[in-house]
């Protein structure tokens, strides 16, 4: 008698919690849901994923900025934004077919087109390069011709390659230095296990920028660092770029026009992030980013001085600075030997005509961003 | 009432564990020397910087900041504990799925010698594909799940990924327990004419429980390791596992932040292992000359 209470209390007591635990979740994955797809109600846009390269951040506020402002809806088009961040490569999610449209840096997906990748870039973003090689001020590395015998910090997974290009370019073998793999914080360079920390502009560097010097307990400022841009080398490397599908693109008409316009609606989302820089922040906080809102505002800044000026249009490929991603794709040779690429990429790998055409269509609005001018942000302690 | 006064010394026991803990991190922090306790060029001993080891008291009170100034931003420790609860759900139904796959095998198993023989180094051999090899394959094919207007929400990939960690230990357990009554009791029951259902009842199952237990001990940590992992894996946004990465991205400018998510990680584990005591508790009958 006791035995079977007992058991009854059992069986109920599992029923209860698998009942609760599963309309827990069910309601969670219905708020995640609305934000991004929720499109089942508007029947007639085309649906659309774009996978980004990495979290929800002001770094893709363009993007976001054209969802929120409904310019892909006046396209027809109902957008998903992919994040990225985890074991997601976004010109393998592209050539797989899993999503219609990529943001990746050019040096990787061409080594993915070696490979065998058929991608193309339909528009090149960021016109700049944004990666920095940041050493103490104190350490004597001004250039790149320093790096000789010191321990450089890197990422890897191909945010590397500017690295051994601008080291290549100045006669400098990848086995003279020591490549220590970065974390995703600056902790290692801050505690001097890194002599020289790749930074993006619009993150790592503004990491740097908010902490506190142990020593005078304010924030460090730009005097206590050596920066070194890779802009200014040969070894810079074209960044966010719109890849698309290359084989769709001759195939698929109605993807070859939905490119066009999906190119609008991103370019009209750039510029509104241009124009209106604290709400871009704003809407990417909105989206999902985790920095506090003085980081936030200064990478929707750094990020919109990798774009504008853009002298031929946003999103047009410079065929110089094309030439120069492949020269030193071509050059650049890791520290285990391995090269990037060891042919040129095919013709098919950039192709102007649709960032063209969508900025024809756009006609009056800025598209070259000619007297932009960057705001100042004060970045608090933490980035908050 | 020595049953009352035992359980108030495994309680303070606990506390004084965590007490201890808690005076070992600030006793090496004021003692240790800067750079931390290096053996030639290897460090054995962390630095004990502000940056690497913050003070327990810092980790607290920005806790109880809010996660960024952003206005209307939650306070830290809310933004953990939902985070975490998420994840608690997720692993949770990993559970479930884990044992039930788990114990469904251990009976074919157990009734079908033959399919001992073909699934057992299968239910190996299956432990040994890496989770982050296995969790793009999961997410990609449930992207592509679509059955009428239900679609495959992405936690049920996180779940999957999570049982497979936790079938394991159950089917592997459950069986040996299903094979461990002494012949003597199931030819007994032969010789009552019982069938495989009415042996399976008063004599395997009963038998299996001390060899369950452990078994569904190590799924719920299975299931918890599973869920944290294939967050991160598969880019799930609202779990504990994205959390950890997010904010160690931010620990050089917010070192305390950066421990918010580890606590609500410890947190979770934590109530998993009771979840699975309670089971325990309530088998309690059924747990002579539990296999520990």
């Amino acid at each position: 008698m006791k035995h079977t209470f007992r058991r009854t209390v059992v069986a109920g007591a599992a029923l209860l919690a698998t009942a609760s635990m599963l309309t827990a979740c069910g309601s969670d994955s219905g708020d995640g849901d609305s934000g991004g797809s929720g499109g089942s109600a508007s029947g007639d846009l085309q649906e659309i994923k774009l996978q980004l390269q990495w979290l929800p951040q002001a770094q893709f506020a363009g993007y976001y900025a054209a969802l929120d402002q409904g310019y892909f809806e006046d396209e027809g088009l109902d957008v998903e934004i992919i994040p990225s961040g985890g074991d997601i490569v976004p010109q393998d999610a592209l050539a797989n077919g899993d999503v219609d449209y990529a943001i990746a840096w050019v040096p990787k997906v061409l080594g993915s087109i070696e490979q065998g990748a058929n991608l193309t870039n339909v528009a090149q973003i960021f016109q700049r390069s944004g990666t920095l090689q940041v050493a103490w001020a104190d350490s004597g590395i001004d250039s790149v011709a320093d790096f000789e015998g010191k321990k450089i910090g890197s990422w890897g997974f191909g945010n590397e390659w500017e690295i051994f290009a601008a080291m290549a370019d100045e006669g400098l073998d990848s086995s003279t230095v020591d490549i220590v793999t970065q974390d995703f914080n600056m902790n290692a360079f801050l505690q001097r296990d890194i002599d020289a920390a790749q930074a993006m502009t619009y993150n790592e560097y503004a990491q740097l920028l908010e902490t506190e010097d142990p020593d005078t307990g304010e924030l460090y400022t730009p005097d206590d660092f050596n920066v070194i841009s890779y802009e200014d080398t040969s070894g810079a490397m074209l960044q966010d770029a719109i890849w698309a599908d290359t084989e769709r693109l001759a195939d698929d008409e109605e993807y070859a026009e939905t490119t066009v316009k999906f190119l609008k609606a991103v370019v009209r989302g750039w510029i509104f992030a241009r124009d209106n820089v604290e709400d871009a922040a704003n809407i990417t906080v909105a989206a999902g980013s985790s920095w506090g809102p003085s980081h936030e505002l200064w990478m929707a800044n750094e990020v919109n001085k990798l774009i504008w000026p853009a002298d031929a249009g946003i999103g047009v490929i410079d065929e110089g600075a094309w030439d120069q991603t492949v020269e030193g794709a071509l050059a650049a040779v890791n520290e285990q030997g391995q090269h990037l690429i060891t042919t040129e990429p095919p013709a098919t790998a950039y192709d102007n005509t649709y960032i063209e055409e969508a900025l024809a269509d756009l006609g009056d609005d800025d598209t070259t961003g000619e007297g932009y001018e960057p705001i100042e942000v004060t970045l608090a302690k933490g980035g908050n | 009432m020595a049953r009352g006064v035992r359980r108030v010394w495994t309680a303070l026991l606990g506390l004084l564990g965590l007490v201890a803990v808690g005076a070992i991190w600030e006793g090496y922090k004021a003692i240790g020397p800067d750079d931390g306790v290096l053996i030639g060029e290897t460090r054995v001993l962390p630095r004990t910087t502000d940056l690497a080891m913050p003070h327990l008291l810092d980790m607290v009170r920005r806790l109880g900041e809010p996660v960024t100034s952003a206005p209307g931003a939650e306070p830290l420790w809310r933004a953990v504990y939902d985070a975490a609860s998420t994840s608690f759900g997720i692993a949770a139904v990993g559970w479930l799925v884990g044992v039930t796959v788990g114990l469904l095998l251990a009976l074919l198993m157990q009734r079908i010698r033959l399919a001992e023989y073909g699934l057992l180094p299968w239910i190996v051999l299956s432990q040994t594909v890496p989770l982050i090899a296995f969790a793009p394959v999961v997410r990609r094919w449930g992207n592509q799940i679509e059955i009428g207007t239900w679609e495959w929400p992405p936690w049920l990939s996180v779940a999957l990924i999570a049982s497979y960690l936790a079938f394991f230990p159950v089917a592997v357990g459950a069986l040996r327990g299903l094979q461990s009554p002494a012949r003597i009791h199931t030819e007994l029951m032969h010789t009552y004419s019982a069938g495989w259902w009415a042996t399976l009842r008063s004599v395997r199952l009963p038998a299996a429980v001390p060899h369950l237990l452990p078994a569904l001990r190590l799924a719920a940590a299975g299931a918890v390791v599973g869920t944290v992992v294939a967050e991160v894996s598969i880019v799930y946004p609202d779990g504990i596992g994205r959390q950890l990465i997010t904010f160690a991205g931010q620990a050089s400018g917010d070192p305390a932040k950066a421990w918010a998510p580890i606590f609500g990680a410890v947190a979770l584990g934590l109530v998993a292992a009771v979840a699975v005591s309670l089971i325990g508790l309530l088998l309690r009958n059924y747990r002579r000359g539990e296999a520990l």
